[in-house]
C-alpha cells in the first residue's frame, strides 16, 4: 500500500541513554515529597529512644498545643483500623511471629519505633510539636546479640512469646532425594579426606537507597489513593487491603518515581499504615516523609548473619559434603519477607559445584533491632561469600590454585541442564567460558607472581588475589516453587500492549521500576518486537489503575520475568493484526509476513506498516468480518524455573601490613547475563553493584551500643563508598543465552553484588595467609587486618566497637568559656 | 530535616557581631561555613534562638602577608586557602592537609576560622595550625586579644574563644622553605581521620634541624608531638633514624575507642603515620 518505510536497526543490544534519567537527575518528577494536594497536611512521628520498653504513658497535651497542630495521635487512638504489618512469608507452619503493630500502644520492641504521630498543617510545626510529646517508658531487658539471644535464659525480644527463636528451616539432600547424606561423607573426610570448618559474619547492613521513603494518602475520591516511594506498589494495595478492612476496589497505590530501593523498599512499612490510618481519621490529604536518620534507624536492615560452615573433601579436592548451619537475625518483627531471605539463599550454598551430598539449616531470631529484611541479593551474598569464602580455604589448605579447585569441582558446560544438589535445574551456563576471559583481563599470571616477589622480600604491600565464581537464582519466581515454600503470593508478571491510533505504543508493565531503567529497556524490547521507532514506545507503570496486575520489581525479575510477558504480548498483538493486514492487502491470512514492523504477502512487494494497521482498527471502518476493533493484548507470564546468571570475578588487593590499610589494585569480572538488551544499563547495574558489594567487605555496618542505640545512625559512622574510593573495573561478559524466556536474557540487578564480596575478602585474606591470617571479619577494618596480622586475641573477628567519633557538639553554649588551658599534653 | 526555629543575624562588621553576640549571650550560635552547624541544628542536637552568619564580613576572609606572618581570615574558605600561593610557599604543612580535609564541597563552604573555632579532635586543621604555632586572633566586647596556639584548644569542641568573643584571624608564622606533610589515615575519602600526623621539617644537607609535629584525633584536643620533636633535631633523614624518633608519638595522648578503631590501635598509628609524615616532609 505504501512505500517501505525504513525500518528500524536492531534496538535489542543498543548503548542507549536512559529515556528517564532527565526528569530523574535533575528532580523535576513527580517524587513522592514532591507532590501537594489542597489542603494537605503533614505527619511528624515520635519515636521510642529505647531498644525494649513498656510504654508506661503518653502526653500529648503540650504538642496537641503547639501552633498549627491538628492533632496528636498513639497507638492506644486507634483501633483495628491502623491494621497490622504482615508477614507473606512464614517459612515454617509453626514460625514464631510476634503481632506488628504499625503502633504499639504497649510496648515498643526496637530503638526507632513508633509510638505517637503529630499532624500538623506544615512539616516545620509537625516536627517542632514531635518533640513536645512526652512519653514515660519502663525499661525491659533487651535481646541485642544474635548469638546470645538462642542461649537459654537470654532476655526476650517479646517476653509473651516465651522464646527468641523464631523458626527452624532445614534442607537436607538426603531427605530431598538430591543427594547423599552430609553427615556420612563429613565422617569419611575426618579419617581420609579433608575437612574444612569455619564461622562466618554476614554483618548487619543498611540498604541506604537514595530517596527517604515518603508516603502520601489522599481519602477525599471514591478511591483513597496512597503515593508511596515504594518498590512494590501492588503487593501493598494487597496488603493494605487485607488488613486495613478496605476492600481493593477502593485503593489506588501509585509508586510515582522512586530513587532507589536495593530491597529496601520493600516493605510493608509501619510509616505507610499510620499515614493510611491517620488519612482515613482526618478526611484529609497527608504526607509523611523520613528524614535520614529515621530512615537509616527503621527503615529495614539487611543481612545479619552468623554462618557456621563445614565443607569436606577427598584429598584429591573433589568436594564430597557441605553442610551450613546459619543464625539469622530478623530483629524485632518478622517483616514481609523476613526469614524467607535466608532461605532464598538455602538453594544456593552449593554454587557453580557438583557437591554429591548437602544440608542447610537456618535458625531465625528475634532480637530487639530494626527488622531486617531483603537486601541487594537477599540470601543469595551470603550464600556465595559462604562457598567462595570455603573454596578459596579448601585451597589453601591443599597448597592449591584456588580457581583449578573449583574448575575441578564445577559442572562443566557441556553438562546442562544440570540438576543440582539443592534440586535446582540450571538450564544454561559456561564457567568455563567465564572464568578464562577473567584470567585474561585480569592479568591472574602476572599477578601472582608479583604477589610472589613481594612475599619473598617482605614487602610493607603485600598483595592478594581473591576468586569469587558465582551463580545465583533470579527471575523471582515459579510461582508453584513459592507455592511449595509457603510464600503468600504467586511470582508471575503481566504487561499490556496498547496500539494508539497515532501509531504510538503504550505498554503497560506489572513491574516497578526505582532506577533501574525499565523504561528505556523495554522500549527497545517493544521496537524490536513490532518494528516501530525506540521513541515511539512510552512504558507505564507502578499505578495500580494503570498498571492493574503486577507484582513490581525485586529479585532481578523484571526484565526475565516481566520482559518475557512483554513479549508475549506484543508477540499477540502481531497476530490480531495480521487478518486486518490480509484484509487491507486482499490477500490470506497465511501468506501474511510479518518482519520489522511490516507486514507483507509472502512473495510479493505489497505490504503495509503495524501503525496504519493500528489507524485502521481505530477508525473501524473497514475492518475484516467480526473483528474486535482493538489490537491491545494483555500477557501474564508464570516463569516456568528461575533463571541462572553466572560469572567469574577476580580482585587483586594490596595490604599495608604496618597499619593494616586496604588498597583495591584490580577487579575485573566476566558475567554471564545471556542476552543484553542495553549495555550502558548493564554496565551500571554491573558498577554499582560491585561497589555495593565491596562495600559489605570493606566498610559498612549498622553497629548498635550495649544499649541497643544504632551507633552508626548517619552517614557519618555508617560509611558509604564514594567515587573517590573505588577503582576502575574491568567488565565483560560472555553469553550464553537462557534457555527459559524468549529473548535469552538473565537477570543483572543484584549480579555484582552477589558475587563482589568474596572475591575482596578472599583477597585481602589471600595477601596476608603466609603471616598466618585464615580469616578477617567483614567489614575488613584496617584495624581487624592488623589485629589479624599481629595475632591479637580474636584476631580479625572482634566486634565493632559500639561507639561513634563525636563530631556535632551538641552542648549548649556557642564557644567554651574563656579560661586557657594545656594545649598539649606532651 | 527541619531545624528549630531561630533568629537570624548576618552582621557586616566585626564590631557588629561582637555586638550582637553580647546581647544574646548563650542563646546565639556563630554560623562560620555551615558545615559543622547546619547538622547539629538539623538533626535537632542544638536549637539556639539566634544564628549569627559572620558570611558577610568581607574583612574576616582572605590571605595576606605581615612580615614574618602569614594571617588567615577566619571565614576563608578551605577551598581558598587549598589554592593560595602565599600558603603554600609559607605554610606548606596547612597547603598539604587542606587539600584532603573532607570532600570538594565542604572545602568550598568550610572555613579556616569555622573549623579551628568547632575544635573537633578529629578536624584536619588543628594540628597543623598547632604544629606551626599559629595564634590566634579574638575579638570581643573589650577589643581583640592574641591566643597562642598552645593555649587555644582547651578540650573537645572547647577553645579559648568567650562566650562573647568571636575569631577573627589566624597568625601563622612563615615556616618559608620548610618540607611538609599531612599523613591522613582514613577508611573512605570523606571521612574524618581515624589519625592523622602533621609534620613540618627543615633539613640541611640530609639532616633534620627542626621538626614540628602534630597529631589529629589521639586526644581530646589537637596534639603536639614535642618528644618526637625533640627526639629528630639533628639526626639523618632517614628511615632507621625517623623510626626510632617516631615510636614515642603516642607517649601521653589519650586517643578514643570507637568503631573505626580502639585507642591502642590508634597508638600504633600515631608511630606508624609519624614516621611516613616526617619521611615524606623531608623528601626522604
Amino acid at each position: 500500500m505504501t512505500a517501505t518505510q525504513e525500518r528500524p536497526t536492531a534496538e535489542i543490544g543498543k548503548d542507549r541513554r536512559r529515556k528517564e534519567d532527565q526528569r530523574l537527575i535533575t528532580g523535576r518528577t513527580r517524587w513522592t515529597d514532591n507532590l501537594t494536594l489542597p489542603g494537605m497536611l503533614h505527619l511528624a512521628m515520635v519515636r521510642s529512644p529505647f531498644a525494649h520498653a513498656e510504654i508506661t504513658s503518653i502526653d500529648v497535651s503540650a504538642a496537641k498545643d503547639a501552633p498549627n497542630v491538628v492533632d496528636v495521635l498513639t497507638g492506644a487512638d486507634f483501633g483495628e483500623e491502623l491494621g497490622v504489618c504482615i508477614n507473606a512469608w512464614p517459612i515454617t507452619p509453626d514460625q514464631v511471629t510476634p503481632v506488628h503493630s504499625p503502633m504499639p500502644a504497649d510496648r515498643v520492641a526496637f530503638a526507632g519505633e513508633i509510638v505517637a504521630v503529630v499532624i500538623a498543617r506544615s512539616q516545620a510545626e509537625a516536627r517542632d510539636a514531635a518533640e513536645l510529646v512526652d512519653v514515660e517508658y519502663d525499661e525491659l531487658p533487651a535481646a541485642l546479640d544474635l548469638r546470645a539471644a538462642v542461649e537459654d535464659g537470654a532476655p526476650l525480644a517479646h517476653p509473651d512469646l516465651g522464646t527468641n527463636k523464631s523458626a527452624l528451616w532445614v534442607f537436607d539432600s538426603k531427605e530431598a532425594g538430591t543427594g547423599g547424606d552430609v553427615e556420612e561423607a563429613i565422617a569419611k573426610a575426618r579419617t581420609d579426606g579433608v575437612v574444612i570448618e569455619r564461622e562466618f559474619r554476614q554483618q548487619r547492613l543498611i540498604p541506604a537507597f537514595m530517596e527517604p521513603r515518603s508516603v502520601v494518602v489522599d481519602p477525599t475520591g471514591e478511591q483513597l489513593t496512597m503515593w508511596s516511594a515504594t518498590q512494590i506498589p501492588h503487593i501493598l494495595r494487597f496488603a493494605l487491603a487485607a488488613t486495613t478492612g478496605v476492600p481493593e476496589s477502593k485503593i489506588r497505590v501509585i509508586a510515582p518515581d522512586v530513587g532507589g530501593g536495593f530491597g529496601g523498599k520493600l516493605q510493608a512499612a509501619p510509616e505507610e499504615w499510620i499515614t493510611w490510618a491517620v488519612g482515613r481519621r482526618l478526611g484529609k490529604p497527608v504526607k509523611y516523609t523520613e528524614t535520614r536518620s529515621e530512615s537509616l534507624m527503621s527503615a529495614h536492615h539487611g543481612r545479619d548473619q552468623w554462618q557456621k560452615l563445614t565443607l569436606s573433601a577427598d584429598k584429591d579436592g573433589t568436594v564430597t559434603g557441605f553442610k551450613v548451619d546459619l543464625l539469622a537475625d530478623l530483629g524485632a518483627y518478622v517483616a514481609i519477607v523476613g526469614g524467607g531471605v535466608p532461605v532464598l539463599g538455602a538453594f544456593m550454598f552449593n554454587a557453580i559445584y557438583k557437591f554429591p551430598t548437602y544440608r542447610f539449616s537456618c535458625q531465625t531470631v528475634l532480637t530487639n533491632k530494626t527488622w531486617t529484611d531483603a537486601y541487594r541479593g537477599a540470601g543469595r551474598p551470603e550464600a556465595t561469600f559462604a562457598i567462595e569464602r570455603m573454596m578459596d580455604e579448601l585451597a589453601a589448605e591443599l597448597g592449591r590454585d584456588p580457581l583449578e579447585v573449583r574448575e575441578q569441582n564445577w559442572i562443566k558446560h557441556e553438562e546442562f541442564p544440570f540438576t543440582t544438589v539443592a534440586g535446582l535445574e540450571y538450564d544454561s551456563g559456561n564457567y568455563e567460558a567465564a572464568t578464562a576471559k577473567a584470567r585474561e583481563m585480569f592479568g591472574y599470571d602476572e599477578l601472582r607472581a608479583e604477589q610472589k616477589r613481594r612475599r619473598e622480600s617482605g614487602d610493607r604491600v603485600q598483595l592478594g588475589i581473591g576468586v569469587s565464581t558465582f551463580t545465583e537464582m533470579c527471575g523471582l519466581a515459579p510461582s508453584r516453587v513459592l507455592g511449595s515454600l509457603d510464600y503468600g503470593a504467586g511470582g508471575w508478571e503481566h504487561a499490556s500492549v496498547r496500539m494508539l491510533a497515532t501509531g504510538k505504543v503504550e505498554v503497560i508493565t506489572g513491574a516497578s521500576a526505582h532506577g533501574q531503567g525499565h523504561e528505556t529497556a523495554f522500549s527497545q524490547i517493544v521496537a524490536d518486537r513490532l518494528g516501530v521507532a525506540f521513541e515511539d514506545v512510552e512504558v507505564l507503570h507502578g499505578d495500580t489503575q494503570v498498571a492493574a496486575k503486577g507484582l513490581d520489581t525485586y529479585g532481578s525479575r523484571s526484565l526475565v520475568v516481566g520482559g518475557e510477558a512483554l513479549v508475549r504480548a506484543a508477540d499477540k498483538v502481531v497476530e490480531k493484526a495480521k487478518p486486518v493486514a490480509a484484509h487491507m492487502l486482499e490477500a490470506s491470512v497465511d501468506d501474511i509476513e510479518f518482519s520489522s514492523g511490516r507486514f507483507s504477502v509472502r512473495g510479493t512487494d505489497q505490504g503495509v506498516a503495524i501503525g496504519e494497521i493500528a489507524t485502521a482498527v481505530f477508525t473501524a471502518h473497514d475492518l475484516p468480518d467480526g473483528m474486535e476493533p482493538s489490537l491491545d493484548s494483555d500477557a501474564t507470564y508464570d516463569p516456568v524455573n528461575f533463571n541462572y546468571p553466572h560469572g567469574t570475578h577476580l580482585c587483586a588487593m594490596e595490604v599495608d601490613t604496618e597499619t593494616g590499610g586496604v588498597k583495591m589494585r584490580k577487579y575485573a569480572c566476566v558475567d554471564d547475563i545471556g542476552t543484553v538488551i542495553n549495555p550502558l544499563i548493564v554496565s551500571g547495574q554491573v558498577h554499582g553493584g560491585l561497589v555495593q558489594g565491596i562495600a559489605q567487605a570493606l566498610w559498612e555496618e549498622a553497629v548498635y551500643d550495649d544499649s541497643g542505640t544504632l551507633v552508626s545512625g548517619s552517614f557519618v559512622d555508617y560509611l558509604l563508598p564514594t567515587a573517590a574510593d573505588t577503582i576502575s573495573f574491568d567488565v565483560d561478559h560472555t553469553s550464553t543465552p537462557a534457555t527459559t524466556n524468549s529473548l535469552g536474557t538473565k537477570g543483572v540487578g543484584e549480579a555484582g553484588t552477589i558475587a563482589s564480596t568474596p572475591a575482596v575478602v578472599n583477597a585481602v585474606v589471600d595477601a596476608v595467609r603466609h603471616l598466618g591470617v585464615a580469616d578477617v571479619q567483614m567489614p575488613c577494618t584496617p584495624e581487624r587486618v592488623w589485629k589479624a596480622i599481629n595475632g591479637a586475641a580474636g584476631a580479625g573477628a572482634a566486634p565493632t566497637e559500639g561507639a561513634a567519633m563525636p563530631h556535632f557538639d551538641d552542648g549548649v553554649p556557642n564557644q567554651a568559656p574563656g579560661a586557657t588551658g594545656e594545649g598539649d599534653t606532651l | 530535616m527541619i531545624p528549630a526555629q531561630f533568629d537570624y543575624l548576618a552582621p557586616t562588621s566585626v564590631e557588629e557581631a561582637v555586638a550582637a553576640l553580647g546581647e544574646h549571650g548563650d542563646d546565639a550560635k556563630i554560623l562560620a561555613g555551615g558545615q559543622s552547624l547546619l547538622p547539629v541544628l538539623r538533626m535537632r542536637l542544638n536549637a539556639p534562638e539566634v544564628v549569627i552568619d559572620l558570611g558577610r564580613i568581607e574583612s574576616l576572609r582572605g590571605v595576606r602577608e605581615e612580615g614574618d606572618v602569614l594571617v588567615i581570615g577566619a571565614m576563608t574558605q578551605h577551598s581558598v586557602v587549598a589554592s593560595d600561593p602565599l600558603v603554600e610557599e609559607h605554610a606548606l604543612l596547612i597547603h598539604k592537609a587542606v587539600q584532603h580535609l573532607a570532600d570538594a564541597q565542604i572545602r568550598h563552604r568550610g572555613t579556616f576560622g569555622g573549623a579551628l573555632a568547632h575544635a573537633d579532635p578529629a578536624g584536619d586543621m588543628g594540628a597543623p595550625a598547632l604544629a606551626l604555632g599559629a595564634e590566634f586572633v579574638i575579638a570581643g566586647p573589650g577589643g581583640t586579644r592574641t591566643v597562642a596556639a598552645d593555649d587555644f584548644f582547651v578540650d573537645l569542641f572547647e577553645t579559648a574563644i568567650g562566650e562573647d568573643e568571636i575569631l577573627t584571624e589566624i597568625r601563622v608564622p612563615k615556616h618559608t622553605g620548610w618540607g611538609a606533610h599531612y599523613e591522613k589515615f582514613v577508611r573512605v575519602a570523606h571521612q574524618w581521620p581515624i589519625v592523622a600526623v602533621a609534620a613540618a621539617v627543615r633539613t640541611s644537607g640530609g639532616t633534620i634541624e627542626e621538626a614540628r609535629v602534630g597529631l589529629t584525633n589521639m586526644g581530646s584536643t589537637p596534639l603536639r608531638a614535642r618528644g618526637v620533636e625533640a627526639a629528630l633535631a639533628g639526626q639523618p633523614a632517614t628511615d632507621e633514624a625517623v623510626r626510632e624518633a617516631a615510636s614515642g608519638a603516642a607517649e601521653g595522648t589519650n586517643p578514643p575507642s570507637d568503631l573505626n578503631g580502639d585507642a591502642d590501635y590508634r597508638r600504633h598509628l600515631a608511630g606508624v603515620l609519624t614516621r611516613r609524615a616526617v619521611l615524606a616532609a623531608a623528601g626522604a
